[in-house]
């Protein structure tokens, strides 16, 4: 890995959404906005407290997955990625770049979301805000990571927007949002167990309930960081210099 | 290999999906020179440049680009790829492209000016690539092609949509280049730019119909241009 390669990647991926305001506009609020009418829908802030947790994962990670299989297939389509390609680039480099860039962008998203949870919509959390927003930056990162995957199995940007339900719309039914996981049927439970939203947002659940920092809440988010870790690596795996 | 070869070139072949799209091309490019590749659109003149440098799969033969078998890791800072589609960011600007690909390459930052300079497109350096025209938009990828110290040149069809005058001005920036070392290999579809080449590669239907200088090509086949050369060798071909 070449570091000033990585941030030359990060800081072009920025510029390129310096130049589109709109969808900063649309990543950054997106979630708050979702937020925002789950709120009044539920009309109370209770049922809101005990839902939004799930979703301060759920809406990061949908949004950040399918902003970014979109974007690199973008440049995987466009000839940029076989000019790099010949370039003294590592895949790793463009992988981390885009990662960090977004996950620059996600961070912002995620302090919108919880400050506006936190201060309108009348979330109480127990545990730390800051952990909060942690985990949650973690999930969008996990969206990230997977969306970065994803894309290199889609030849169009719309077989990139079908990946959408493929990869996100199972992990958010099994995650513990529509039912406890412990109360699903083995074979569900067992496919909860493998997707990694449910371990964010358990992770999640915790801190909102409890300020403990209990030792089932540190391994939540070493799966959640270790899966998006593994989904970059993977991603850099399908990236090929030469194709047919 | 001679020594004076930037790229050789031996029995080539490539398959893209079930079809062979070349058939054992042998060529070599001497190193210093201008050399033409000409063909009809879909004769293989981009599976060739992919080959050369190393993003193509191919299934046989062999390609050595600089004295290392293309696609070595040490030639990717010595070797400027120009796309037949251009090659850029369109929602940066032509700087703010030009500046990432020159850190990629560790370029010094001066080059972003020399280049920009080079392709006369001076007075569009903040201007969105989205918004040029489409031969301000090829010569924004020529530039970064050109970034660095690049010893060979693959630019596959850096002229199209081009006024003559421009096209007259790259020309004789590619001579300038040729003077200095480097080596050349340009892609076109159109005979009146092979005659400003020193060298000639002759495509069809995947397979090398000429290796050969425009002189020396006119004087095979008995023709006076060159767009009847490469007719003459076509007819050559299909009488045997």
């Amino acid at each position: 890995m070449n570091t000033s390669i990585l941030l030359a990647t990060t800081a072009r991926i920025l510029n390129q959404f310096r130049h589109d305001r709109r969808t900063v506009a649309l990543m950054v609020l997106m979630p708050s906005l979702l937020l925002i009418l789950l709120r009044f829908v539920f009309n109370s802030e209770a049922a809101f407290s005990r839902a939004a947790p799930a979703l301060l994962a759920v809406f990061p990670f949908a949004i950040m997955f399918i902003v970014t299989s979109i974007t690199t297939l973008r440049e995987r389509t466009t000839a940029t990625l076989e000019r790099l390609m010949t370039m003294p680039i590592g895949k790793l480099d463009l992988l981390f770049g885009y990662a960090l860039a977004f996950g620059v962008v996600a961070l912002v998203q995620v302090l919108v979301a919880v400050g506006i949870s936190l201060t309108w919509l009348g979330l109480e959390i127990g545990g730390s805000v800051w952990l909060l927003v942690v985990i949650a930056g973690l999930d969008a990162l996990l969206g990230t990571a997977l969306g970065l995957f994803a894309s290199a199995f889609a030849r169009t940007e719309f077989q990139a927007v079908q990946f959408m339900p493929l990869f996100v719309m199972p992990q958010v039914l099994l995650c513990g949002l529509f039912a406890p996981r412990s109360s699903m049927t083995t074979v569900l439970e067992w496919l909860s167990n493998v997707m990694p939203l449910s371990y964010a947002v358990d992770a999640l659940t915790a801190v909102t309930t409890s300020s403990e920092i209990t030792g089932e809440l540190v391994r939540n988010l070493v799966i959640v960081a270790a899966c998006g870790l593994l989904a970059l690596v993977l991603g850099a795996v399908t990236l090929r210099r030469r194709t047919p | 290999m001679t020594s004076s070869a930037a790229v050789e070139v031996t029995g080539l072949r490539v398959h893209r999906g079930k079809r062979l799209v070349l058939r054992d091309v042998s060529c070599s490019i001497p190193q210093g020179s201008v050399t033409g590749l000409l063909g009809p659109s879909g004769c293989g003149k981009t599976t060739l440049m992919r080959s050369v440098v190393g993003v193509q799969i191919v299934s046989g033969g062999s390609v050595t680009v600089l004295g290392s078998p293309a696609g070595s890791p040490g030639l990717r800072n010595r070797i400027g790829y120009a796309t037949q589609n251009p090659s850029v960011y369109a929602d940066l600007t032509v700087a703010e492209n030009l500046r990432y690909f020159a850190a990629v390459l560790h370029a010094p930052r001066s080059d972003v000016a020399r280049v920009i300079d080079e392709v006369g497109l001076g007075g569009h350096e903040s201007q969105l690539v989205s918004s040029l025209s489409g031969g301000e938009l090829s010569r924004t990828s020529l530039a970064v092609a050109l970034l660095g110290k690049p010893e060979l040149l693959v630019l596959d069809e850096p002229t199209v949509g081009l006024d003559p005058l421009l096209r007259d001005e790259l020309w004789t920036l590619f001579r300038t280049l040729a003077a200095r070392g480097v080596t050349l290999l340009i892609s076109s579809h159109v005979m009146d730019e092979a005659a400003r080449c020193e060298r000639l590669l002759l495509m069809r239907d995947g397979e090398l119909l000429a290796d050969s200088s425009p002189d020396a090509l006119l004087a095979e086949t008995g023709t006076h241009d060159l767009e009847q050369a490469f007719l003459s060798l076509v007819r050559a071909k299909e009488a045997v």
